[in-house]
C-alpha cells in the first residue's frame, strides 16, 4: 500500500466520519465546526488529485466563508440545541416511521451508485490508476486561461447569480418594519429596533 | 495506487451520507448542511473525472459549483432567518401552511 493510498484512505475516512458526525450532532455549532472538518479532507484529497487551486479555494471559500456565514446564522438565532428534550421523544415517535424511510432510502442510494460503478467495471469501462493517466492540469495560469476564454460566459453570469443572490439575501432577511412617518427620523426609528 | 473507481465510490458514500441528513434531521440549518455535503461530494467527483481525463475542466465546474453553493448558502440562510421570526422555531414541520 503505497503512501498516496493511505492518505486517500485517511482523508476519505476523515472526511466520511466528520459528515456523519454533522448529521448525527444536536448543537448546530458543532454541526458547522465538523463540516469544517470534511471539508479539510476534502481539500486533501484534492491536493491528491493534482488539483491545488481548488484545494485551496475549498478551504478559503468553502470552510472560510460560508461556513462562516453558516456559524454567523447559527449564533444570532441562538438555538444552541434544536429541541428540549421531551420535544425530541414525541419527535421520534412523530417521525420514526419517516426517519426509517429516510434511513432505508439513502441506504438503496449508496447500493444504486455502487452497484452502477461496479457495472461500469465490469462492462471494461473501469478507470486504472491514477498514476498512468494524462498530465495534470494543475496552473492556476492554465485554469485561468480556459475560465475566461471558454468559459467566459458563464463566468458572467455566475457574477449575475451573485448580485441577484446579494440582493435576495438582504430583502428577504430585512424585519419588515412600517415604514416611518415623513417626519420621523432615524433616531426615532432605531428606538423599536428588534432584538436580532 | 488509487484508482477513479475508489473516489468515485467516496463521492457517492458522502452523497449518501447528505442525502440521509436531508431525509431524517428536522432542523433546517443541518438540512442546509446536509446540501453543501451533497454538494462536496458532486465536487469531489468533477474534480477525479477531470484528473483522469487530463483537463481543467472539471476544476472549473467545481469553482462554478462553489459560486452557486455561496448564493444558495446566502439566500437559504436568509430565508431561514425570516422563517425563524414568525414561528420561533427552526422544524421543518412548524412551517406547513401552504400544504393543502
Amino acid at each position: 500500500m503505497g503512501p498516496d493510498q493511505i492518505l486517500f484512505y485517511v482523508l476519505g475516512g476523515v472526511a466520511v466520519v466528520a459528515s456523519l458526525m454533522v448529521i448525527g450532532q444536536r448543537n448546530p455549532i458543532h454541526s458547522v465546526l465538523l463540516l469544517i472538518a470534511s471539508f479539510g479532507g476534502l481539500s486533501g484529497l484534492y491536493i491528491l488529485l493534482d488539483a491545488p487551486f481548488v484545494a485551496v479555494i475549498q478551504i478559503i471559500i468553502y470552510a472560510g466563508a460560508i461556513m462562516v456565514l453558516f456559524l454567523f446564522v447559527v449564533m444570532l438565532l441562538n438555538v444552541a440545541r434544536e429541541d428540549t428534550e421531551q420535544d425530541e421523544r414525541v419527535h421520534v415517535q412523530v417521525h420514526r416511521g419517516s426517519m426509517r424511510l429516510g434511513a432505508v432510502l439513502a441506504g438503496l442510494l449508496v447500493v444504486e451508485l455502487v452497484w452502477a460503478l461496479a457495472s461500469a467495471g465490469t462492462l471494461g469501462g473501469t478507470f486504472g490508476p491514477m498514476a498512468g493517466l494524462p498530465a495534470p492540469v494543475t496552473s492556476v495560469h492554465v485554469i485561468g486561461q480556459v475560465l475566461f476564454t471558454r468559459y467566459a460566459f458563464p463566468f458572467e453570469v455566475t457574477s449575475i447569480l451573485i448580485l441577484v443572490a446579494m440582493v435576495g439575501a438582504v430583502v428577504l432577511a430585512r424585519r419588515e418594519t412600517p415604514r416611518p412617518a415623513a417626519g420621523a427620523d432615524a433616531a426615532g426609528g432605531s428606538e423599536e429596533r428588534p432584538a436580532f | 495506487m488509487v484508482t477513479l473507481n475508489q473516489y468515485l465510490l467516496l463521492s457517492a458514500v458522502l452523497f449518501a451520507i447528505g442525502a440521509l441528513g436531508v431525509f431524517v434531521r428536522r432542523n433546517l440549518i443541518t438540512i442546509l448542511l446536509s446540501i453543501e455535503i451533497m454538494l462536496n461530494a458532486v465536487n469531489l467527483t468533477f474534480v477525479a473525472a477531470g484528473r483522469a481525463f487530463g483537463t481543467a475542466d472539471g476544476q472549473i465546474i467545481v469553482f462554478f459549483v462553489m459560486t452557486v453553493a455561496a448564493a444558495e448558502a446566502a439566500v437559504g440562510l436568509a430565508i431561514i432567518i425570516a422563517l425563524f421570526r414568525h414561528r420561533e422555531s427552526l422544524d421543518p414541520d412548524a412551517f406547513t401552511s401552504l400544504k393543502w
